[in-house]
């Protein structure tokens, strides 16, 4: 390019430029001056309900100009103050399309407050009325969980009843689970094959209740165990899980006439990472090579390494827990499995004592009265009345 | 070399040695594996008793007793009555500290199980059957929803035998169950086989740097 001709693209951008910088002045000339959002309207505040106290719940009407009007509103400012004259202090900011909120910032208790939600746009604001006094309170009573209540109350009165009627004696029927014929077979085989049997009571703690159910399984299968004369070996991922185990198996063994056939050291810790514990107990499956492997507790994602290496070691075996997400691990590498609540049936089933078999009793009552819901809901929902659905929201809104 | 690449490559080194031990139990159990499981055991038991010291004894117990907050003296009394194991005279202390896990674990877990088990399992049951305003396919999967619940709750109601219309109705659940095992079972073998991706490309990527 010539000089010449740069000159003139020169002064051409600088005629280009300077029209813009005039055409932008008139622009700004133009428009009109900003003005403030409509304010927010139909300001509603009022104690949180069902709360131990310390918040407040807020609600309005959004601004004409979020969502319509002019539509630059950027966010509400909810203010508060302890006088309607003010001073108000900010306490949160939420953005534009939110018509309610709570404040739990130090809200004092028993105390009157006002508030103020102010709707902003990029360059001003707009107060709403001031609404108040409101006094936040401790509720003694949380009518969402009314539902809870009332289904618990129903369940223990189910519970006791049942147990009452065990203990007196009465024969409660519960059908039997073929799985636990598959345990007496599993555990009569160990003597035969002159192998020790294995019990891995789950990697859970002692108060999950497959622990509690496996624990209970535990204790009849130590005294079939002592029958035969055969050692049974207890590996524990939980240390008080392992002394409770050591408890059972003992009072097992006593049950059965040979308190000195126990070995305290069979019933023993691993350690309480679920890996390392795999690793231990694969070790001992392949090195005592035991004639029955029984998983029965609450397992995570090493229950099938533990099935698989078992049953490569050509072991009976025997699972049963309630973690959904693993048996159909069990249920692939096992020779029979326990399945959910099966397990609580068994160690009720086995142990015959009035506690467990008056709570499974009571279990099967609610599941009766479950499928009385479901089928009254289902009848109600399909002629058009929703009510008795509402009735297990959780919370409970059928009070607010 | 620097200490921090030394300790960083002897530490890749060793993941990896570590690795090939762990595996070498899917031909059979030999003494690498059995090196491996002992350092395993050892060494997560260890990093638990420290970690349970800091981590639950510490702020749970010490820290609270420090601050004069004597309502902790209840949990140490029963801590003691659980070592109480130890010497047969007073061995029987430690069931009341039992009796107390127990006890207090079920009444909170029962609260829990009602609601999530009980009044959600029927909320989330209650669904429309009228075909009228909503696809047929819809329809089709709730019933096929309603039918799964009932016989599955049948098939674990114990007071009764699975005899003729329950036994029909159980068999049912019985099936509901199994389609439902089987779609789990490989959703979480695609899981472990990601797993397994990620050992193989830390030995081949980090260590041996071939892919």
């Amino acid at each position: 390019m010539s000089f010449a001709g740069a000159r003139l693209l020169h002064i051409s951008l600088c005629v280009l430029a300077g029209s813009l910088v005039l055409c932008g002045q008139a622009l700004c000339q133009s428009a009109p001056p900003d003005t403030p959002p409509s304010p927010a309207t139909d300001l509603v505040v009022k104690d949180t309900p069902d709360d131990d106290g310390g918040s407040v719940t807020l609600s309005w009407s959004l601004s004409a100009d979020d969502k319509g009007g002019a539509k630059d509103v950027l966010s509400y400012e909810i203010r508060r103050s302890k006088s309607p004259d003010g001073p108000f202090t900010t306490i949160k900011k939420v953005l534009k399309g939110t018509s309610s909120t709570t404040d739990e910032k130090k809200v004092e208790n028993n105390v009157d407050y006002y508030y103020q939600v102010v709707t902003k746009d990029a360059s001003s604001e707009t107060p709403s009325a001031v609404a108040g006094p409101v006094r936040a309170h401790v509720q003694w009573f949380n009518l969402g969980r009314l539902n809870t209540l009332l289904i618990t109350i129903l369940y223990t009165a189910l519970l006791l009843y049942f147990i009452s009627r065990a203990k007196k004696g009465e024969k409660l029927f519960v059908r039997r689970i073929a799985g636990l014929d598959a345990l007496d077979e599993a555990v009569g085989c160990a003597p035969e094959m002159g192998k020790p049997a294995l019990y891995v009571p789950g990697i859970s703690t002692i108060s999950d209740v497959a622990t509690i159910a496996s624990v209970n399984i535990l204790s009849g299968v130590a005294r079939t165990v002592a029958d035969y004369d055969t050692r049974l070996i207890v590996p524990n991922f939980d240390p008080i899980v392992m002394t409770v185990a050591q408890e059972v198996v003992r009072e097992g063994y006593m049950a059965a006439g040979k308190p000195e056939a126990y070995r305290e050291e069979d019933v023993f810790y691993v350690t309480s990472s679920q890996f390392p514990f795999v690793a231990a107990v694969d070790g001992i499956m392949v090195r005592e090579r035991p004639a029955t492997n029984l998983f029965i507790g609450m397992f995570f994602a090493e229950s099938l390494i533990l099935a698989e290496t078992g049953a490569s070691t050509g072991a009976i075996q025997i699972a049963g827990t309630d973690a959904i997400a693993q048996l159909p691990f069990f249920i692939a590498a096992c020779d029979y499995t326990l399945i959910g609540e099966e397990l609580y049936a068994a160690s009720a089933y086995l142990s015959r004592a009035p506690l467990l078999l008056g709570s499974l009793k009571g279990q099967d009552w609610m599941k009766m009265f479950l499928i009385g819901c479901i089928f009254i809901g289902l009848v109600t929902l399909n002629v058009g009345f929703a009510g008795f659905k509402s009735l297990f929201d959780l919370p409970l809104t059928i009070f607010r | 070399m620097t200490l921090e690449t030394f300790s960083g490559t002897f530490g890749l080194w060793m993941g990896a040695a570590l690795t090939l031990c762990i595996f070498s139990f899917l031909y059979k159990d030999n003494p690498f594996y059995r090196f491996a499981e002992h350092l395993f055991v050892g060494v997560s038991a260890g990093y638990w008793l420290v970690y349970n010291y800091w981590n639950i004894v510490k702020p749970n117990l010490i820290d609270p007793l420090r601050e004069e907050q004597w309502q902790y003296l209840l949990p140490l009394v029963l801590g003691i009555f659980m070592l109480t194991r130890l010497f047969p005279n007073v061995g029987w202390l430690s069931r009341w500290a039992i009796a107390f896990m127990i006890g207090s674990g079920s009444g909170i877990m029962i609260i829990t199980y009602l609601q999530s088990n009980f009044l959600e399992q029927i909320k989330s049951t209650l669904v429309p059957l009228d075909p009228t305003g909503q696809p047929w396919y819809v329809v089709v999967n709730n019933v096929i929803l309603l039918v799964g619940v009932v016989s599955g709750l049948v098939y674990f109601f114990f007071s009764k035998a699975h005899t003729g219309v329950t036994g029909r109705i159980a068999r049912i659940g019985v099936v509901f169950l199994m389609v439902s095992f089987g779609a789990s079972f490989g959703y979480t073998v695609m899981a472990r086989i990601s797993l397994l991706i990620g050992r193989l490309y830390f030995l081949l990527h980090k260590c041996v740097g071939v892919i």
